[in-house]
């Protein structure tokens, strides 16, 4: 096999340039090539491949023992569904040259602590299953392999320190297991029983408060969700049982056993774990998401019970693959199409049967957690416009005889509302059955107030029709505000002269009529805002006038959520109201109708979104400002110059800090509106119930405690940063016990 | 230990293609930097139909919108099959680079390229016409932009009056 046989394949992209001389870059680079692609689809078998690549890197570690070395740990980090491919490589290797071994384990090792440095807890998986395999290429000796193991275990033992840290040790362990549980078990049961025992003691000691905010389905018929170690747990029980028989793994080293048991085997050097640090970010926990059992694929291969190990290795192996391919997607879809294994197990119905698995996930909508379905209505959408929105619409007609606000209905009005945005109003008419007219959406029209003669008799007519005129006639904001000054206010007795005060009728008459020039499209509407940026700014001086202004956006355009968001978006970043504004907005009475649909949740976490940006911008100049200050200090010049500018540099560092500063008190202050106001809801709600011996499940309150969960969620990291406020005025003892659940839920997920 | 390797750093749809604006003021190195960090996608193959909101809506799948501008002819100021759509970060327009090139809007497979920036002006086709150019010489019946191509309009009106 020689190095110019693996020309680089298009996957859409450029062809490498051809070169013509033979320098160490290029080597460095065929070297890639070539480990990288072994596996892949060839004319010759796998084992023929590996056989012949081993060969060739073997004739190669005089001169690129480093570079292969590198390669090799990196494909063991980075390609962790081709893992016995290369296990089975080092093996043959190993078997060559035996201090090419030691030196890759050792390399191995380095690059492991680095790993667990950084906080890169997945690939770190990856690492300690590969050197778990190297066990069964003959590489690593087993009893070396159950010491790292024992001590991994042993962080179990340790005091004071985060659930999720020990955790993911237990994991790490467990997930070896299917690739050389056989082995250790008939070198090592005494001590492999002790360590089960171990785990198992733990795995009944841990604390699960995390579980119920992570479930997609609040019912545990037909699939329960398990905890994602409780799962795996079972697997390896099961494992265990069939006397850890696993018959999925595909085992190239097993052709080459011959050559390989030949080989002299390393042991792995004592690896304690390193210590937990404070700024450690182990994994959160997760919940197994199931929703396919054996019944779900009739014809063909059977599917793996979810208790089955295979069940987890081909999960691993698809994760993986998607992780790795995820920009390519051509590429993404080939790898996973053709997954080694894949007569054995239904795998292309369930990737491409993509009609029954909506139709499923439409089924159990009732039990569906309110941020999945959020996901499924907008996947289902963005589905739909690709297909010329073809569905089977009667097949769901059972949503019609529903409440609204129930989850099925509510879910087939947001897909339409989505899919009207993809296309426009008509198109949606023409596709459902009339039958389902009642869950169209409204055309997305301007909604006028001062629209003709009809509105005369309201206050801000006249006004409206000079505002309107002088806005065609280009008039200057000093002449508008002049015109507003007549509008009469409805909060006062008489008016002051300035006219300066909170006058909502002001904002209403100036707005509706501008909004209304503008409907056009969204440019139009954005040039707007930017040409009278400066009156729009003096109408929302107070707090007051920005929640009136965002009150007026709503009431021309509640017909068109859409627009609605995008000028929430624009007045935000242009400063005509800042992220509290917004949020008191969407909690206020006036909205509490629109509360449970999908447009409300998009602004708000946009809003937050865009608040955590804008922090962290700042913090980001405040970082380079240092970074310039300390080059500065290192150069030692002095003079005059270099004084002022490091004296700028300081000043301007100054600002900078207080600007972060009170972008942080912006951003706590935030979500302190949002919990409080989440907190006064659901305790009316609960009280209410209470009170009226009601069910307090009605579909508004999953919607709702299930929408703070998803605040937690979705910023955990921002929110972490103010847990002690948090805890101290909000989430107190005093709190309604469902209430405060969410928060405990929370805080159990980095415990 | 960070070391990355070249073989899996693939990330084809990412990258620039052949297409050079004739009009850019610079030289071609210049245009190539600012393709390479541009946050402003060109998007082709649209319908004449097809409005500003439904390009924001599949657009702000990839991330947050700064700018759209609709392509217009250049006599009748009408949309004539073409737009701008700006990011306000580079990740976001590679995700749409990625994962909304070649799909669907409108019913219609458009096609996304790297822009150099927009500029004043840029939003007008520049076929003879007024529309783009490539509707100047197709020969196919595209309804979703104008029918026939300009040319080929041209030719059948021609037809129509000698066989007259």
């Amino acid at each position: 096999m020689s190095r110019r046989r693996h020309s680089d394949e298009n996957d859409g992209g450029q062809a490498h340039k051809r070169r013509r001389t033979s320098e160490p870059i290029e080597i460095e680079d065929r070297l890639e090539s070539l480990i990288c692609r072994v596996g892949e689809k060839s004319t010759s078998s796998l084992e023929s491949n590996l056989e012949g690549l081993a060969g060739v890197l073997e004739a190669d570690l005089p001169n690129y023992k480093n570079k292969i070395l590198r390669i090799l740990c990196s494909v063991a980090r980075l390609l962790p569904e081709k893992l016995t491919v290369y296990t089975t490589l080092v093996g043959l290797l190993n078997a060559r040259n035996y201090n090419f071994g030691g030196e890759f384990v050792e390399a191995m090792i380095r690059q492991l602590k680095e790993t667990l440095k950084n906080n890169l807890y997945n690939e770190a998986v990856y690492l300690v299953r590969f050197l778990s395999d190297l066990v069964n290429c003959h590489v690593i000796a087993a009893p070396s392999m159950v010491a790292m193991f024992e001590n991994f275990v042993s962080v179990t033992q340790e005091e004071d320190v985060p659930q999720v840290r020990s955790d993911w040790f237990v994991y790490v362990v467990l997930s070896c297991l299917p690739w050389v549980g056989k082995e250790l078990y008939e070198k090592k049961d005494v001590e492999m029983d002790r360590l089960l025992s171990q785990i198992e003691g733990y795995l009944k000691r841990r604390v699960k408060t995390h579980v119920p905010m992570l479930q997609v389905w609040t019912a545990e018929k037909p699939h329960p969700q398990e905890e994602y170690l409780d799962c795996l747990w079972a697997q390896v029980q099961k494992l265990k049982k069939d006397r850890w028989q696993e018959r999925h793994i595909l085992r190239p080293y097993i052709a080459f056993d011959s050559v390989l048991c030949e080989a002299l085997q390393h042991n792995l050097p004592p690896f304690t774990p390193p210590g937990h640090m404070p700024d450690a970010q182990y994994p959160m926990p997760r919940v197994i998401f199931r929703m396919f059992d054996y019944t779900d694929a009739p014809e063909g291969p059977v599917m793996p019970g979810s208790h089955s190990v295979e069940r987890y290795v081909i999960e691993e192996n698809l994760q993986c693959i998607i992780k790795t391919h995820w920009k390519e997607r051509k590429t993404c879809a080939a790898q996973l199409l053709s997954y080694p294994g894949k007569n054995k197990i239904p795998l292309n119905y369930h990737i491409v049967e993509l009609a029954q698995a909506t139709e499923m996930l439409y089924m159990r909508l009732d039990t569906m957690n309110t941020t999945c379905i959020d996901r499924f209505i907008n996947w289902f959408s963005h589905h739909l416009s690709n297909f010329q929105f073809r569905w089977s619409w009667d097949d769901w007609s059972d949503c019609l005889t529903q409440d609204l606000e129930m989850p099925k209905p509510k879910f087939v009005k947001e897909v339409l509302e989505k899919s009207m945005r993809l296309s426009y109003h008509q198109r949606i008419v023409d596709i459902v059955p009339a039958t389902f007219s009642a869950l169209i959406p409204a055309e997305p029209l301007f909604s006028y107030k001062y629209e003709d003669e009809s509105s005369a008799s309201l206050p801000g007519y006249p006004v409206s029709i000079t505002v309107g005129n002088a806005i065609k006639n280009r008039a200057s904001n000093e002449e508008i505000l002049a015109i507003l000054k007549e509008v009469p206010n409805p909060n006062q007795e008489d008016d002051d002269d300035e006219g300066e005060s909170f006058n909502p009728l002001k904002i209403d008459v100036f707005l509706q009529t501008l909004l209304h020039l503008a409907a056009k499209s969204f440019s139009h509407s954005f040039s707007a805002l930017g040409k009278f940026h400066e009156i729009l700014k003096t109408l929302t001086d107070s707090d007051d006038g920005k929640l009136h202004i965002l009150k007026v956006v709503y009431e021309v355009w509640r017909n068109h959520p859409q627009m609605i968001a995008v000028l929430v978006d624009k007045m935000i970043r242009t400063q005509i109201v800042d992220c509290a504004a917004v949020a008191n907005w969407l909690f206020s009475q006036d909205m509490a109708h629109e509360f449970t649909r999908l447009f409300i949740w998009e602004i708000l976490h946009s809003t937050i979104r865009k608040m955590n940006k804008h922090v962290q911008k700042i913090q980001k100049e405040l970082e380079e400002a240092k970074d310039k200050l300390e080059k500065q200090q290192h150069k030692r010049v002095t003079g005059n110059d270099f004084e002022d500018e490091e004296g700028q540099l300081e000043e301007q560092i100054e600002r900078l800090q207080e600007k972060v500063e009170s972008a942080q008190s912006e951003q706590k202050n935030l979500f302190l509106v949002i919990f409080q106001r989440f907190i006064m809801l659901l305790t009316e709600h609960l009280v209410r119930c209470e009170t009226g011996s009601v069910d307090i499940t009605t579909p508004w309150y999953k919607n709702c405690i299930e929408r703070l969960q998803q605040v937690f969620l979705m910023h955990h990291g921002t929110i972490q940063q103010y847990m002690g406020t948090l805890e101290n005025l909000l989430f107190t003892a005093e709190l309604d016990h469902h209430i405060l659940a969410v928060y405990q839920q929370f805080c159990a997920l980095q415990l | 230990m960070s070391s990355k390797l070249n073989a899996l750093t693939s990330d084809s749809y990412t990258e620039i293609s052949q297409y050079r604006d004739q009009h850019f003021k610079g030289n071609r190195y210049e245009q190539e930097k600012l393709l390479k960090h541009s946050n402003t996608l060109y998007v082709g193959n649209l319908s004449f139909y097809t409005t500003e909101e439904q390009v924001h809506e599949l657009f702000a799948k990839c991330g947050d919108v700064k700018r759209i501008i609709i392509g217009l002819d250049k006599i009748k100021k009408t949309a004539c099959g073409f737009c701008f759509v700006e990011y306000y970060t580079r990740g976001d327009a590679e995700n749409a680079m990625r994962f909304v090139n070649g799909t669907r809007l409108d019913d219609r497979i458009i096609r996304t390229d790297w822009d150099a920036g927009f500029k004043e002006g840029r939003q007008y086709g520049r076929g003879k016409s007024g529309g783009q150019v490539r509707d100047e010489y197709r020969q196919d019946y595209d309804p979703a932009r104008g029918g026939y191509g300009k040319l080929a309009q041209q030719h059948r009106s021609t037809e129509a009056r000698n066989s007259f």
